[in-house]
Protein backbone atom coordinates (compact mmCIF):
# COMPACT_ATOMS: atom_id res chain seq x y z
CA UNK A 1 0.00 0.00 0.00
CA UNK A 2 2.99 2.34 -0.19
CA UNK A 3 2.61 5.24 -2.51
CA UNK A 4 5.03 4.76 -5.44
CA UNK A 5 5.77 8.44 -5.92
CA UNK A 6 6.91 8.78 -2.33
CA UNK A 7 8.78 5.52 -1.94
CA UNK A 8 10.97 6.43 -4.92
CA UNK A 9 12.31 9.45 -3.05
CA UNK A 10 12.44 7.68 0.29
CA UNK A 11 15.94 7.43 1.67
CA UNK A 12 17.48 4.78 3.87
CA UNK A 13 17.19 7.01 6.90
CA UNK A 14 13.81 6.84 8.59
CA UNK A 15 11.98 10.14 9.04
CA UNK A 16 11.19 9.29 12.65
CA UNK A 17 13.23 6.93 14.74
CA UNK A 18 12.51 6.00 18.34
CA UNK A 19 14.96 3.74 20.11
CA UNK A 20 14.31 2.22 23.51
CA UNK A 21 12.36 5.27 24.63
CA UNK A 22 11.27 5.23 28.28
CA UNK A 23 9.16 7.76 30.06
CA UNK A 24 8.00 8.06 33.64
CA UNK A 25 5.50 10.29 35.34
CA UNK A 26 6.90 10.03 38.84
CA UNK A 27 6.70 6.33 39.66
CA UNK A 28 4.39 5.51 36.80
CA UNK A 29 6.12 4.28 33.67
CA UNK A 30 4.21 5.63 30.67
CA UNK A 31 6.49 4.29 27.93
CA UNK A 32 8.47 1.07 28.21
CA UNK A 33 11.33 0.66 25.77
CA UNK A 34 9.44 1.88 22.74
CA UNK A 35 11.05 1.26 19.35
CA UNK A 36 9.51 2.74 16.26
CA UNK A 37 10.76 3.63 12.83
CA UNK A 38 8.67 5.59 10.34
CA UNK A 39 9.71 6.05 6.72
CA UNK A 40 8.88 9.10 4.64
CA UNK A 41 5.35 8.88 3.30
CA UNK A 42 4.30 6.15 5.73
CA UNK A 43 0.95 6.27 7.48
CA UNK A 44 0.84 4.78 10.94
CA UNK A 45 -2.26 4.24 13.04
CA UNK A 46 -1.63 3.90 16.77
CA UNK A 47 -4.37 2.26 18.78
CA UNK A 48 -4.85 0.69 22.16
CA UNK A 49 -6.87 1.08 25.34
CA UNK A 50 -6.90 4.45 27.11
CA UNK A 51 -3.85 5.03 29.26
CA UNK A 52 -1.75 2.78 27.04
CA UNK A 53 0.71 5.55 26.17
CA UNK A 54 -0.35 6.33 22.58
CA UNK A 55 -0.69 10.07 23.13
CA UNK A 56 2.42 10.16 25.27
CA UNK A 57 4.35 8.46 22.47
CA UNK A 58 3.47 11.02 19.81
CA UNK A 59 3.85 13.90 22.25
CA UNK A 60 7.44 12.81 22.85
CA UNK A 61 8.18 13.16 19.13
CA UNK A 62 7.78 16.97 19.20
CA UNK A 63 8.89 17.14 22.83
CA UNK A 64 5.60 18.28 24.29
CA UNK A 65 6.60 15.61 26.79
CA UNK A 66 10.17 14.97 27.89
CA UNK A 67 11.38 11.37 28.00
CA UNK A 68 14.00 10.00 30.33
CA UNK A 69 15.77 7.24 28.41
CA UNK A 70 16.41 6.25 24.83
CA UNK A 71 16.63 8.32 21.69
CA UNK A 72 14.25 10.02 19.27
CA UNK A 73 15.52 11.29 15.92
CA UNK A 74 13.30 13.28 13.57
CA UNK A 75 14.63 13.84 10.05
CA UNK A 76 18.20 13.45 11.30
CA UNK A 77 17.76 15.78 14.28
CA UNK A 78 18.00 14.30 17.74
CA UNK A 79 15.14 15.35 20.03
CA UNK A 80 17.03 15.98 23.24
CA UNK A 81 16.84 18.66 25.89
CA UNK A 82 18.67 20.98 23.52
CA UNK A 83 16.32 23.88 22.81
CA UNK A 84 17.68 24.52 19.32
CA UNK A 85 17.11 20.92 18.28
CA UNK A 86 13.60 20.94 19.73
CA UNK A 87 12.79 24.16 17.86
CA UNK A 88 13.97 22.66 14.57
CA UNK A 89 11.97 19.48 15.11
CA UNK A 90 8.78 21.37 16.02
CA UNK A 91 8.97 23.30 12.76
CA UNK A 92 8.95 20.03 10.83
CA UNK A 93 6.28 18.26 12.86
CA UNK A 94 2.65 19.34 12.65
CA UNK A 95 0.22 18.32 15.36
CA UNK A 96 -3.55 18.11 15.56
CA UNK A 97 -5.19 17.77 18.97
CA UNK A 98 -8.37 16.14 20.18
CA UNK A 99 -9.70 19.49 21.44
CA UNK A 100 -8.65 21.51 18.32
CA UNK A 101 -6.85 24.15 20.41
CA UNK A 102 -7.44 26.93 17.93
CA UNK A 103 -6.61 30.39 19.26
CA UNK A 104 -10.07 31.81 20.07
CA UNK A 105 -9.06 35.48 19.90
CA UNK A 106 -7.84 35.19 16.31
CA UNK A 107 -9.74 34.67 13.09
CA UNK A 108 -9.33 31.42 11.19
CA UNK A 109 -6.95 33.17 8.81
CA UNK A 110 -4.88 34.67 11.65
CA UNK A 111 -4.66 31.26 13.30
CA UNK A 112 -3.10 29.91 10.11
CA UNK A 113 -0.75 32.85 9.51
CA UNK A 114 0.77 33.20 12.98
CA UNK A 115 3.37 30.43 13.01
CA UNK A 116 4.72 30.92 9.47
CA UNK A 117 5.22 34.64 10.22
CA UNK A 118 6.69 34.22 13.71
CA UNK A 119 8.67 31.03 13.20
CA UNK A 120 9.68 31.00 9.55
CA UNK A 121 9.77 34.76 9.04
CA UNK A 122 7.38 34.52 6.11
CA UNK A 123 6.01 37.82 4.83
CA UNK A 124 2.38 38.64 5.66
CA UNK A 125 1.22 38.44 2.05
CA UNK A 126 2.93 35.11 1.49
CA UNK A 127 1.61 33.70 4.78
CA UNK A 128 -1.89 34.78 3.83
CA UNK A 129 -1.63 33.18 0.39
CA UNK A 130 -0.40 29.92 1.94
CA UNK A 131 -3.12 30.03 4.59
CA UNK A 132 -5.86 30.58 2.01
CA UNK A 133 -4.49 27.74 -0.13
CA UNK A 134 -4.62 25.26 2.76
CA UNK A 135 -7.97 26.53 4.00
CA UNK A 136 -9.36 25.95 0.51
CA UNK A 137 -7.85 22.51 0.57
CA UNK A 138 -9.71 21.58 3.74
CA UNK A 139 -12.83 23.15 2.16
CA UNK A 140 -13.15 26.00 4.62
CA UNK A 141 -11.74 28.89 2.59
CA UNK A 142 -15.02 30.81 2.78
CA UNK A 143 -14.84 30.92 6.61
CA UNK A 144 -11.38 32.52 6.78
CA UNK A 145 -12.54 35.69 8.52
CA UNK A 146 -14.67 34.00 11.17
CA UNK A 147 -13.61 33.28 14.73
CA UNK A 148 -13.22 29.65 15.83
CA UNK A 149 -16.26 29.83 18.12
CA UNK A 150 -18.43 30.58 15.09
CA UNK A 151 -17.54 27.24 13.50
CA UNK A 152 -18.73 23.70 14.14
CA UNK A 153 -16.37 21.18 15.75
CA UNK A 154 -15.66 19.51 12.44
CA UNK A 155 -14.88 22.84 10.81
CA UNK A 156 -12.62 23.81 13.72
CA UNK A 157 -10.68 20.59 13.43
CA UNK A 158 -10.22 21.13 9.68
CA UNK A 159 -8.88 24.62 10.44
CA UNK A 160 -6.51 23.05 12.96
CA UNK A 161 -5.26 20.71 10.23
CA UNK A 162 -4.81 23.64 7.84
CA UNK A 163 -3.00 25.62 10.54
CA UNK A 164 -0.51 22.79 11.01
CA UNK A 165 -0.07 22.36 7.25
CA UNK A 166 0.75 26.06 6.81
CA UNK A 167 4.13 25.32 8.42
CA UNK A 168 4.64 22.78 5.62
CA UNK A 169 5.69 20.07 8.02
CA UNK A 170 7.33 16.80 7.02
CA UNK A 171 5.24 14.79 9.45
CA UNK A 172 1.74 15.19 10.83
CA UNK A 173 0.80 13.84 14.25
CA UNK A 174 -2.89 13.36 15.02
CA UNK A 175 -3.89 12.89 18.64
CA UNK A 176 -7.42 11.43 18.58
CA UNK A 177 -8.58 14.08 16.10
CA UNK A 178 -12.18 12.88 15.91
CA UNK A 179 -12.80 11.86 19.53
CA UNK A 180 -14.31 15.19 20.57
CA UNK A 181 -16.56 15.50 17.53
CA UNK A 182 -20.25 14.87 17.13
CA UNK A 183 -20.74 11.73 15.05
CA UNK A 184 -21.95 13.57 11.95
CA UNK A 185 -18.74 15.59 11.82
CA UNK A 186 -16.29 12.71 12.07
CA UNK A 187 -16.45 11.95 8.36
CA UNK A 188 -15.48 15.42 7.15
CA UNK A 189 -12.35 15.34 9.28
CA UNK A 190 -11.44 11.78 8.29
CA UNK A 191 -11.96 12.67 4.61
CA UNK A 192 -9.53 15.57 5.04
CA UNK A 193 -7.00 13.21 6.62
CA UNK A 194 -7.48 10.65 3.85
CA UNK A 195 -6.85 13.37 1.26
CA UNK A 196 -3.66 14.31 3.08
CA UNK A 197 -2.55 10.68 3.15
CA UNK A 198 -3.19 10.31 -0.57
CA UNK A 199 -0.95 13.31 -1.20
CA UNK A 200 1.89 11.41 0.42
CA UNK A 201 2.08 13.08 3.86
CA UNK A 202 3.86 11.10 6.53
CA UNK A 203 1.31 10.61 9.31
CA UNK A 204 1.07 9.10 12.75
CA UNK A 205 -2.53 8.97 13.91
CA UNK A 206 -3.76 8.01 17.34
CA UNK A 207 -7.32 7.01 16.55
CA UNK A 208 -9.95 4.39 17.12
CA UNK A 209 -11.44 4.91 13.67
CA UNK A 210 -10.80 1.45 12.36
CA UNK A 211 -12.34 2.17 8.94
CA UNK A 212 -9.80 4.95 8.54
CA UNK A 213 -7.00 2.62 9.64
CA UNK A 214 -8.07 -0.01 7.08
CA UNK A 215 -8.25 2.52 4.29
CA UNK A 216 -5.12 4.54 4.94
CA UNK A 217 -2.62 2.88 7.29
CA UNK A 218 0.50 1.14 6.11
CA UNK A 219 0.88 -0.26 9.59
CA UNK A 220 -1.29 -0.47 12.66
CA UNK A 221 0.55 -0.35 15.95
CA UNK A 222 -1.16 -1.68 19.02
CA UNK A 223 -0.09 -0.42 22.44
CA UNK A 224 -1.00 -1.40 25.97
CA UNK A 225 0.59 -0.47 29.30
CA UNK A 226 3.21 1.72 27.66
CA UNK A 227 4.48 -0.98 25.33
CA UNK A 228 4.11 -1.71 21.64
CA UNK A 229 2.61 -5.20 21.64
CA UNK A 230 1.79 -5.67 18.01
CA UNK A 231 2.66 -4.09 14.69
CA UNK A 232 1.02 -5.26 11.47
CA UNK A 233 -0.59 -4.33 8.19
CA UNK A 234 -4.22 -3.34 8.92
CA UNK A 235 -5.73 -6.26 7.00
CA UNK A 236 -3.68 -8.70 9.04
CA UNK A 237 -4.14 -6.87 12.32
CA UNK A 238 -7.93 -6.70 12.06
CA UNK A 239 -8.35 -10.22 10.70
CA UNK A 240 -6.01 -12.07 12.99
CA UNK A 241 -4.56 -10.11 15.87
CA UNK A 242 -1.85 -12.13 17.64
CA UNK A 243 -1.55 -10.69 21.12
CA UNK A 244 -4.36 -11.54 23.55
CA UNK A 245 -4.63 -7.85 24.62
CA UNK A 246 -5.08 -6.87 20.95
CA UNK A 247 -7.78 -9.51 20.51
CA UNK A 248 -9.57 -8.27 23.58
CA UNK A 249 -9.26 -4.62 22.50
CA UNK A 250 -10.56 -5.29 18.98
CA UNK A 251 -13.41 -7.34 20.40
CA UNK A 252 -14.40 -4.40 22.60
CA UNK A 253 -14.26 -1.63 20.02
CA UNK A 254 -15.70 -3.65 17.13
CA UNK A 255 -18.68 -4.63 19.31
CA UNK A 256 -19.76 -0.98 19.10
CA UNK A 257 -19.55 -0.75 15.33
CA UNK B 1 -11.09 83.75 57.11
CA UNK B 2 -13.67 82.50 54.68
CA UNK B 3 -16.20 79.98 55.83
CA UNK B 4 -17.99 79.26 52.56
CA UNK B 5 -16.98 76.81 49.88
CA UNK B 6 -15.69 79.16 47.20
CA UNK B 7 -14.49 78.67 43.66
CA UNK B 8 -10.95 79.10 44.98
CA UNK B 9 -11.45 76.05 47.22
CA UNK B 10 -12.78 74.04 44.31
CA UNK B 11 -9.75 74.99 42.20
CA UNK B 12 -7.56 73.87 45.11
CA UNK B 13 -9.33 70.49 45.07
CA UNK B 14 -8.79 70.24 41.32
CA UNK B 15 -5.08 70.86 41.85
CA UNK B 16 -5.17 67.90 44.22
CA UNK B 17 -7.06 65.90 41.62
CA UNK B 18 -4.21 66.52 39.19
CA UNK B 19 -1.84 64.73 41.60
CA UNK B 20 -4.31 61.92 42.16
CA UNK B 21 -4.50 61.31 38.41
CA UNK B 22 -0.76 61.57 37.97
CA UNK B 23 0.00 59.23 40.89
CA UNK B 24 -2.58 56.75 39.61
CA UNK B 25 -1.07 56.82 36.13
CA UNK B 26 2.42 56.28 37.51
CA UNK B 27 1.31 53.45 39.78
CA UNK B 28 -0.70 51.71 37.07
CA UNK B 29 1.96 52.06 34.40
CA UNK B 30 4.83 51.00 36.65
CA UNK B 31 2.75 48.31 38.33
CA UNK B 32 1.52 47.08 34.95
CA UNK B 33 4.96 46.73 33.43
CA UNK B 34 6.50 45.06 36.48
CA UNK B 35 3.26 43.12 37.05
CA UNK B 36 3.52 41.53 33.61
CA UNK B 37 7.00 40.34 34.46
CA UNK B 38 5.76 39.08 37.84
CA UNK B 39 2.87 37.19 36.20
CA UNK B 40 5.10 35.56 33.60
CA UNK B 41 7.77 34.66 36.15
CA UNK B 42 5.11 33.35 38.54
CA UNK B 43 3.93 30.90 35.82
CA UNK B 44 7.41 30.07 34.50
CA UNK B 45 8.72 26.52 34.24
CA UNK B 46 11.49 27.21 36.71
CA UNK B 47 10.32 26.25 40.20
CA UNK B 48 12.97 28.53 41.68
CA UNK B 49 11.60 31.56 39.82
CA UNK B 50 8.03 30.69 40.82
CA UNK B 51 9.00 30.50 44.50
CA UNK B 52 10.74 33.88 44.38
CA UNK B 53 7.58 35.40 42.89
CA UNK B 54 5.31 33.78 45.48
CA UNK B 55 7.47 35.42 48.14
CA UNK B 56 7.45 38.79 46.34
CA UNK B 57 3.68 38.77 45.94
CA UNK B 58 3.23 37.63 49.53
CA UNK B 59 5.35 40.44 50.95
CA UNK B 60 3.72 43.27 49.01
CA UNK B 61 0.17 41.98 49.34
CA UNK B 62 0.60 41.05 52.97
CA UNK B 63 1.90 44.36 54.31
CA UNK B 64 0.10 47.73 54.27
CA UNK B 65 0.84 50.11 51.42
CA UNK B 66 1.19 52.82 54.03
CA UNK B 67 4.03 50.91 55.65
CA UNK B 68 5.66 50.29 52.27
CA UNK B 69 5.58 54.04 51.57
CA UNK B 70 7.12 54.72 54.97
CA UNK B 71 9.87 52.19 54.47
CA UNK B 72 10.78 53.42 51.01
CA UNK B 73 10.66 57.14 51.90
CA UNK B 74 11.93 57.32 55.47
CA UNK B 75 13.63 53.93 55.66
CA UNK B 76 15.93 54.57 52.72
CA UNK B 77 16.61 58.01 54.16
CA UNK B 78 17.67 56.42 57.46
CA UNK B 79 20.30 54.26 55.76
CA UNK B 80 21.66 57.29 53.96
CA UNK B 81 19.89 57.05 50.63
CA UNK B 82 17.96 60.28 50.11
CA UNK B 83 15.02 59.71 47.78
CA UNK B 84 12.84 62.54 46.52
CA UNK B 85 9.19 62.10 47.46
CA UNK B 86 8.03 61.47 43.90
CA UNK B 87 10.66 58.75 43.43
CA UNK B 88 9.69 57.08 46.70
CA UNK B 89 6.03 57.15 45.76
CA UNK B 90 6.73 55.82 42.26
CA UNK B 91 8.80 52.97 43.66
CA UNK B 92 6.39 52.03 46.44
CA UNK B 93 3.28 52.18 44.25
CA UNK B 94 5.00 50.26 41.45
CA UNK B 95 6.11 47.48 43.79
CA UNK B 96 2.71 47.27 45.47
CA UNK B 97 0.63 47.43 42.28
CA UNK B 98 2.89 44.93 40.50
CA UNK B 99 2.25 42.37 43.24
CA UNK B 100 -1.53 42.72 42.92
CA UNK B 101 -1.67 43.00 39.12
CA UNK B 102 0.90 40.22 38.73
CA UNK B 103 -1.20 37.92 40.87
CA UNK B 104 -4.44 38.82 39.03
CA UNK B 105 -2.80 38.11 35.67
CA UNK B 106 -1.11 34.96 37.01
CA UNK B 107 -4.55 33.60 37.80
CA UNK B 108 -5.82 34.48 34.32
CA UNK B 109 -2.85 32.82 32.64
CA UNK B 110 -3.48 29.67 34.67
CA UNK B 111 -7.18 29.78 33.79
CA UNK B 112 -6.42 29.30 30.10
CA UNK B 113 -6.80 25.77 28.81
CA UNK B 114 -3.46 23.95 28.68
CA UNK B 115 -4.13 23.18 25.03
CA UNK B 116 -3.48 26.81 24.12
CA UNK B 117 0.14 26.65 25.26
CA UNK B 118 0.52 23.17 23.81
CA UNK B 119 -0.77 24.19 20.38
CA UNK B 120 1.48 27.26 20.36
CA UNK B 121 4.42 25.11 21.44
CA UNK B 122 3.71 22.42 18.85
CA UNK B 123 3.65 25.08 16.13
CA UNK B 124 7.19 25.95 17.15
CA UNK B 125 6.38 29.46 18.37
CA UNK B 126 9.21 30.89 20.49
CA UNK B 127 8.41 31.80 24.10
CA UNK B 128 8.02 35.53 23.46
CA UNK B 129 5.52 34.89 20.68
CA UNK B 130 3.64 32.31 22.75
CA UNK B 131 3.17 34.96 25.43
CA UNK B 132 2.57 37.99 23.25
CA UNK B 133 0.39 36.42 20.56
CA UNK B 134 -1.40 33.57 22.31
CA UNK B 135 -1.34 33.65 26.12
CA UNK B 136 -1.38 37.29 27.22
CA UNK B 137 -4.11 38.58 24.86
CA UNK B 138 -6.43 35.89 26.18
CA UNK B 139 -5.34 36.17 29.80
CA UNK B 140 -5.67 39.96 29.91
CA UNK B 141 -9.15 39.64 28.48
CA UNK B 142 -10.13 37.20 31.23
CA UNK B 143 -8.49 39.44 33.82
CA UNK B 144 -10.02 42.67 32.55
CA UNK B 145 -12.80 43.06 35.16
CA UNK B 146 -10.39 42.33 38.02
CA UNK B 147 -7.78 44.63 36.49
CA UNK B 148 -10.19 47.54 36.23
CA UNK B 149 -11.46 46.81 39.73
CA UNK B 150 -7.90 47.03 40.98
CA UNK B 151 -7.28 50.24 39.01
CA UNK B 152 -10.25 51.84 40.77
CA UNK B 153 -8.84 50.73 44.14
CA UNK B 154 -5.51 52.16 43.13
CA UNK B 155 -6.95 55.59 42.33
CA UNK B 156 -8.45 55.77 45.79
CA UNK B 157 -5.29 54.30 47.32
CA UNK B 158 -3.13 57.12 46.01
CA UNK B 159 -4.45 59.22 48.91
CA UNK B 160 -1.81 57.50 51.02
CA UNK B 161 0.83 59.53 49.18
CA UNK B 162 -0.24 62.39 51.45
CA UNK B 163 2.00 61.01 54.20
CA UNK B 164 5.12 61.85 52.22
CA UNK B 165 3.84 65.34 51.45
CA UNK B 166 1.70 65.07 48.35
CA UNK B 167 -1.39 67.27 48.43
CA UNK B 168 -3.56 65.01 46.32
CA UNK B 169 -7.35 65.06 46.25
CA UNK B 170 -8.12 63.59 49.68
CA UNK B 171 -5.45 65.64 51.45
CA UNK B 172 -6.62 68.77 49.61
CA UNK B 173 -10.13 68.05 50.83
CA UNK B 174 -8.88 67.73 54.38
CA UNK B 175 -7.10 71.08 54.16
CA UNK B 176 -10.14 72.86 52.73
CA UNK B 177 -12.42 71.22 55.26
CA UNK B 178 -10.20 72.38 58.12
CA UNK B 179 -10.31 75.92 56.79
CA UNK B 180 -14.05 76.32 56.27
CA UNK B 181 -15.33 73.86 58.90
CA UNK B 182 -17.71 72.18 56.48
CA UNK B 183 -16.50 68.58 56.38
CA UNK B 184 -19.74 67.09 55.05
CA UNK B 185 -19.90 69.51 52.17
CA UNK B 186 -16.19 69.35 51.31
CA UNK B 187 -15.84 65.60 51.59
CA UNK B 188 -19.10 65.27 49.66
CA UNK B 189 -17.49 67.21 46.82
CA UNK B 190 -14.26 65.20 47.15
CA UNK B 191 -16.24 61.96 47.04
CA UNK B 192 -18.13 63.16 43.98
CA UNK B 193 -14.86 63.95 42.20
CA UNK B 194 -13.50 60.45 42.99
CA UNK B 195 -16.74 58.99 41.70
CA UNK B 196 -16.56 60.97 38.45
CA UNK B 197 -13.03 59.68 38.02
CA UNK B 198 -13.73 56.01 38.83
CA UNK B 199 -17.20 55.39 37.52
CA UNK B 200 -16.39 55.84 33.80
CA UNK B 201 -13.67 53.21 34.23
CA UNK B 202 -16.12 50.69 35.63
CA UNK B 203 -18.67 51.63 32.97
CA UNK B 204 -16.17 51.33 30.13
CA UNK B 205 -14.97 48.01 31.53
CA UNK B 206 -18.51 46.61 31.54
CA UNK B 207 -18.94 47.68 27.93
CA UNK B 208 -15.65 46.05 26.92
CA UNK B 209 -16.74 42.87 28.65
CA UNK B 210 -19.98 42.83 26.70
CA UNK B 211 -18.05 43.39 23.49
CA UNK B 212 -15.65 40.52 24.19
CA UNK B 213 -18.52 38.28 25.18
CA UNK B 214 -20.18 38.99 21.82
CA UNK B 215 -17.03 38.12 19.85
CA UNK B 216 -16.67 34.78 21.59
Amino acid sequence: MTNDSTSSVATEQPLILMEAVEKWYGDFQALKSVNLSVRKGEKIVLCGPSGSGKSTLIRCINHLEAYQKGRIVVDGVSVTDNHKAIDIVRQEVGMVFQSFNLFPHMTVLQNCMLAPIRVRGTSKSEAEATARRYLDRVHIGNQADKYPAQLSGGQQQRVAIARALCMQPKVMLFDEPTSALDPEMVKEVLDTMIGLAQDGMTMICVTHEMGFARQVADRVIFMADGQILEEAHPEIFFKSPQHPRAKQFLGEILAHH
Amino acid sequence: MNTVFSLKDFVFLLAGLKWTILLSAIAFTGGGIVGLIVAVARTAQSAWLRRVMIFYIGVFQGTPLLMQLFVVYYGLGLIGIQVPAWAAVTLAFTLNASAFLGDIWRGAIQALPRGQTEAATALGLPMVSRLRDVILPQALRIAQPATVGYAVQLIKGTSLAAIVGFIELARAGQIVSNQIFAPILVFGVVGAIYFVLCWPLSFYSARLEAKFAASR
